[in-house]
């Protein structure tokens, strides 16, 4: 970890962001304010900060219905996430996606995704792109381990081989996928980096939870793929705080399942324990990332709730034919 | 007579067919619910809790929880059902269809034909669909008019509880495929349905669900309550509706159509999936080629607009057909001429 202040300051600010946002939309979601689906990703801030950290915006990420973590951590607004949550027509896909469909092309966010698998042959062609373009940039395909069950996601890993695009297989091991646990439904003893071993790629694991786990991970992977050495994949293992979904009541769940996980496996108390330990930040440096993270949540629901909503004609705007 | 949910309707249809005929299993995702965890099997018993204690009456080898793998459940479904099993598979939503595509379209609905009829694939694909919850665009689609278009295969749409029960027990004792599609609005709706144990509806016949002289209002699924809402407001200004609920979007009951369309000369159809290449335009088609003398005004579909479906509460709502859009279509072809 030789992380400056300023980024170790701009990882964790990210990271509290991503917790807050979704934090509040747990709140606001029982205020019956926000239509349909929420999947909060609350617990797993750690592997999209650690993964983005190292893009800029001409490398490109696929998400899933997980989606909010990995937008944020890719540079989309947060004011126009909240308000697309909120379905107005300010919001960054304009009330059409909602939580589980927002893309942000411009920042390389290619779209969180709504059909589990749907990803990652889309990544692998993004990837394609890349080669063609020269340029040593990537894609970065992000899977769950339900996700991993799906033919598109074997479909994509082994054309990436094949075609050697510089395509990165993140698989986030939360050990769920909705109601069913990894160790029932991946056969491969819930090792999902085996497989995409077994497809010809050069794999890496790591603590989802600790970031500079994550961050030095993917440096390394970085590295191998930006050389032109084609795909590689890395599974990281992860917790989730919340429910498969907003209002999901997580009978699957153990005895103090979550209260453990939120004590021992939170990668925010883990990375402020280490930094203050290793007197690279004092308590006091983070607690202003803090306050100042809580006022930006605080003003975009503010503005969310003020935005204006879309009206019956908006339903035909954007279809490229109108019948 | 007993009263229950729609949901209630499916699960205990496919319980009494489980005990009735040891063939039948049910497979999908999370239709135990629980599998590999803490909380243990029947944790969930299904996200629709259509598949509620299934598991623990059955068991594992006929209750099945597969992982996210929807090519491969239809697939299995297919495989089960080619060895002489009766698979009742869920998809979780619909939308879901598109992963499994090929199983449902190339394989699936061509067994029986393409083996020179000897062959019978008796596989059950049961799927919640429809708008309604601002689920957004990939997970809210009447997806019919894709299956619909797919010959070999029977498309089911119950409306009311009775209706599962009879096209669901049909279903699960037909020889050849049925996709069965499930309104997830209507998941909480409640109704009388027949005690008796055999009690079966054949495909392809439609049932009144208002009777009136003036215009012939064809639709199913959840629209058919909005269809029997604005019959009920027309009544009230002395304008009769059919309603006409088709049940089964193939075999299509053309006769119930025509035979009222004779009568009343006038036909609004309305359906919740997109209006190019659909059931509604493929039912104005077939009354404008087959009763077209009896027609005193063109006939009128109410669908939803060529778009995918929209998030916002506003949007989705300008997007499904209305109560209003349909008593609107009536007028309007009462007004004709
Ligand atoms: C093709 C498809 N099948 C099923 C679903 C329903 N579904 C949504 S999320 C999910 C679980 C995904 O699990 P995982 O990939 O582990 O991601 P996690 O939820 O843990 O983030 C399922 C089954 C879907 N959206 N798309």
């Amino acid at each position: 970890m030789q992380l400056s202040r300023e980024a170790l300051l701009g990882a964790y600010r990210q990271m509290k962001v991503i917790r807050e946002f979704e934090e509040r939309l747990h709140t606001e979601i029982q205020t019956g304010e926000i239509a349909g689906f929420t999947h909060l990703y609350c617990g797993q801030e750690a592997v999209a900060v650690g993964v983005c950290e190292h893009l800029d915006t001409s490398d490109k990420i696929v998400s899933t219905h997980r989606g909010h973590g990995h937008c944020l951590a890719k540079g989309c607004d947060l004011d126009g996430m909240m308000k697309e949550i909120w379905g107005s027509r300010e919001g960054l896909c304009k009330g059409k996606g909602g939580s589980m469909h927002i893309a942000d092309v411009d920042q390389g966010m290619l779209g969180a995704n709504g059909i589990v698998g749907g990803g990652a042959p889309i990544a692998v062609g993004a990837a394609l792109a890349a080669k063609l373009d020269g340029a040593g940039k990537v894609s970065i395909a992000f899977s769950g381990d339900g996700a991993c069950n799906q033919g598109t996601t074997f479909e994509a890993m082994n054309m990436a081989v094949v075609t050697q695009a510089p395509c990165i297989f993140v698989f986030e091991n939360n050990h769920y996928s909705e109601h069913t646990g990894v160790d029932y439904a991946v056969g491969t003893q819930k090792d999902i980096a085996s497989r995409a071993e077994a497809f010809g790629m050069k794999v890496w694991r790591a603590d989802g939870t600790d970031f500079f786990a994550v961050h030095d991970t993917m440096r390394e992977v970085l590295d191998y793929v930006r050389a032109g050495n084609g795909p590689a994949a890395v599974e990281f293992d992860t917790e989730r705080f919340f429910g498969h979904f907003e209002g999901d009541p997580q009978r699957y769940r153990g005895p103090g399942e979550i209260d453990r996980l939120r004590a021992t496996r939170d990668c925010l108390s883990k990375f402020r324990d280490s930094v203050t330990a290793a007197k690279l930040l004092d308590g006091a440096d983070l607690d202003a990332v803090d306050a100042e993270v809580m006022n930006a949540i605080e003003a975009a629901v503010t503005a969310a709730r003020a935005a204006e909503r879309p009206t019956a004609d908006d339903v035909l705007a954007d279809v490229y034919i109108a019948y | 007579m007993a009263k229950m949910m729609y949901r209630d309707a499916v699960v205990t249809t496919i319980a009494e067919e489980m005990e009735r005929d040891a063939n039948v299993v049910v497979l999908g995702e999370d239709v135990v619910g629980g599998m590999g965890t803490a909380g243990g099997p029947e944790a969930i018993g299904g996200i629709w809790s259509t598949s509620t204690g299934l598991f623990g009456k059955f068991g594992k080898d006929r209750v099945i929880d597969t992982p996210i793998s929807e090519s491969a459940i239809v697939g299995a479904a297919n495989g089960l059902a080619l060895a002489g099993k009766r698979p009742v598979a869920e998809l979780m939503f619909a939308d879901f269809i598109g992963v499994s595509l090929d199983q449902l379209w190339n394989q699936m609905g061509k067994f029986r034909y393409m083996f020179g009829g000897k062959t019978k694939c008796p596989a059950v694909i049961r799927m919640a669909y429809g708008a309604g919850y601002n689920a957004a665009a990939q997970h809210s689609q009447a997806v019919h008019q894709i299956l619909t278009g797919m010959p070999g295969l029977k498309v089911v749409m119950p409306s009311t509880p009775a209706d599962v029960k009879g096209l669901l027990r049909q279903a699960i004792r037909d020889d050849d495929p049925v996709i069965f599609l499930e309104h997830k609005a209507l998941y909480g709706m409640t109704g009388e349905v027949p005690d008796d144990p055999d009690f079966t509806i054949p495909f392809g016949h439609a049932r009144l669900a208002r009777a009136g002289e003036d215009v012939t209002i064809v639709s199913s699924g959840l629209l058919l309550g909005f269809c029997e809402q604005a019959a009920d407001r027309l009544a009230a200004d002395g304008i009769g509706c059919d309603v006409i609920d088709l049940r089964t979007a193939s075999p299509l009951d053309e006769e119930a159509i025509l035979d009222s369309v004779e009568v009343t000369g006038r036909l609004v159809v309305v359906d919740e999936a997109p209006p190019r290449c659909g059931l509604a335009a493929d039912i104005c088609s077939l009354v404008a080629n087959k009763a077209f003398a009896s027609l005193k005004a063109p006939p009128q579909a109410v669908t939803p607009p060529h778009t995918p479906v929209p998030f916002a509460r506003e949007l989705e709502s300008a997007y499904l057909p209305s109560v209003d859009k349909i008593e609107a279509a009536v007028r309007k072809l009462m007004a004709w001429r």
